[in-house]
């Protein structure tokens, strides 16, 4: 059983038998009052979202999903699709399903699909993946309000701010958890 | 190896922070405050219901220093700041840290009015043009900023009484999920007179016993301050240490040990008054940060 304190973003729980995830977490505290724990959930089955607040004390059941390995192989209209490695069957997720993860798709990229029963209902990536950088406009020495960083666009269409160094056409590593900008990669 | 930009890519932030907590000090001490430490490591935190003390050997870190402040204060020390590191386990999200910076300041013989005009003047001082400009909001600092009771909030903005969320303990949950987001954010707001019950340390208001003189503020939706005129008499403030212990004890929380010598020497307090303001959050407010960890070196995670 998981406990509010092991809440956060993209811990998987079983609420009513089904399987949710949580895409957005915060923990409030007004005052010297109550810990709240605010969580945007999104029932992986259905697809719908909500919003739900737990207070301190409550526990949840874990949801413990298939993960099949798999291969991603290009997205069509239907949306993202992948296939199986030892069957060859393939499995369809749409963008809505994937959320912010469809930014960290490259071809040919082993992840792990979850299976509710035969369908796939999620995705679970490698904590760092490596992307060319396609747009970043060049910095401009001397503007310490923006810091030593700018906004830099990868290849995928996902916006995050690099360091300023970081040109057009760099390769880099992204923590597939935060989002973040880790480091160049050599090539 | 490339640096750690995540820690790189801070300095700006980091600098300008210690910038601030230069001036607030300047602030404190150009009306002669005397900067104090206290121990982090302690015996025991004054008990309260949903504050979770981090153990460390037989003793505790410090949730906040209120307990040795108000010693100092009992032994004749009349104006007081300190700056320094505060425990609190399990508290973490876009504005909490389990670890984090606190500024606590304490007069003798006033109430806490006397704390919000600080507010006012430490604010004023900090900021080059009574403004704050945060996340895409302009604060206007300029005194006096609005005072709302908490009565008054909740006839506002609660969807039920403040009677009724009294009654049925949603009073925090109504506070932080229905009146904290429809606070006004373009200037800086003292939410005050707390419920006896919320309010563990803090003088009864004397017109109005049903109430403590305790406020928050709040500025740009943010809770920053907590204050309050506290509680000088040691037998009621044992009686409400007793009270908060036995419900920490109902929840199935561990027992914490009584601060034996505050609540002796509490008995020499001076009518007095005291506030916390978080650090962390100021400087989020002056850099333009949404987060938290925006504003400090390191964050656990990142240990």
């Amino acid at each position: 059983m998981y406990s509010c304190s092991d809440l956060k973003k993209g811990l998987k729980v079983l609420i009513d038998g089904e399987p949710h995830v949580i895409v957005q977490y915060d923990f409030t505290k007004p005052g010297k009052g109550q810990s709240l724990y605010k969580c945007k959930l999104r029932n992986m089955i259905t697809g719908s979202l909500f919003d739900r607040t737990y207070r301190s004390g409550e526990s949840f059941e874990p949801a413990s999903l298939e993960e099949r390995d798999m291969q991603y192989l290009y997205q069509d209209d239907s949306g993202h699709v992948f296939m199986d490695k030892k069957t060859y069957e393939q499995v369809i997720l749409t963008e809505e399903t994937l959320g912010d993860d469809k930014y960290f798709l490259i071809d040919n990229m082993d992840v792990e699909i979850l299976m509710y029963g035969e369908r796939a209902i999620g995705i679970s990536l490698p904590n760092f993946v490596n992307l060319r950088v396609t747009q970043s406009d060049p910095w401009v020495k001397g503007d310490t309000a923006a810091g030593n960083n700018k906004p830099a666009t990868v290849e995928t269409g996902y916006t995050l701010q690099v360091p300023s160094f970081v040109d057009e056409g760099t390769l880099i590593q992204i923590d597939t958890r935060t989002g973040n900008y880790v480091t160049r990669v050599k090539e | 190896m490339e640096q750690n930009w995540q820690l790189a890519r801070k300095r700006e932030t980091l600098k300008k922070r210690a910038r601030i907590i230069h001036q607030i000090q300047d602030f404190f001490i150009e009306q002669d405050f005397l900067e104090v430490e206290t121990p982090h490591r302690i015996p025991a935190n004054a008990p309260e219901l949903h504050i979770d003390a981090v153990p460390s050997g037989d003793w505790f870190l410090q949730t906040s220093p209120e307990l040795c402040m108000k010693r100092l204060l009992a032994a004749g020390y009349d104006k007081l700041f300190q700056i320094c590191r505060c425990w609190r386990a399990g508290e973490r999200g876009r504005t909490h840290l389990p670890e984090y910076s606190m500024l606590e300041w304490y007069h003798s013989h006033c109430d806490y009015h006397q704390l919000m005009d600080d507010c006012e003047a430490l604010f004023l001082h900090l900021s080059s043009d009574q403004q704050i400009n945060w996340q895409n909001q302009a604060i206007d600092l300029s005194p006096s900023w609005p005072r709302m009771t908490i009565a008054e909030a909740f006839s506002q903005f609660s969807p039920i009484s403040l009677e009724a969320a009294l009654a049925t303990d949603e009073f925090d949950s109504i506070l932080a999920l229905d009146i904290e987001p429809k606070l006004p954010t373009n200037r800086p707001i003292f939410l005050i007179e707390y419920p006896g019950k919320h309010a563990a340390l803090a003088r009864k208001k004397p017109s109005n016993p049903q109430v403590a003189e305790r406020f928050e503020l709040y500025i740009g939706g943010l809770e920053v301050a907590n204050a309050f005129s506290e509680l000088t008499d040691p037998v009621e403030q044992q009686q409400r240490f007793a009270k908060e212990e036995l419900r920490r004890r109902k929840e199935g929380k561990k027992p914490y040990p009584s601060p034996d010598p505050f609540l002796k020497e509490l008995a020499t307090l001076p009518p007095s008054a005291g506030i916390a303001l978080g650090i962390d959050r100021l400087i989020m407010l002056f850099c333009d940060k949404s987060e938290i960890d925006e504003v400090v070196s390191f964050t656990p995670e990142q240990l």
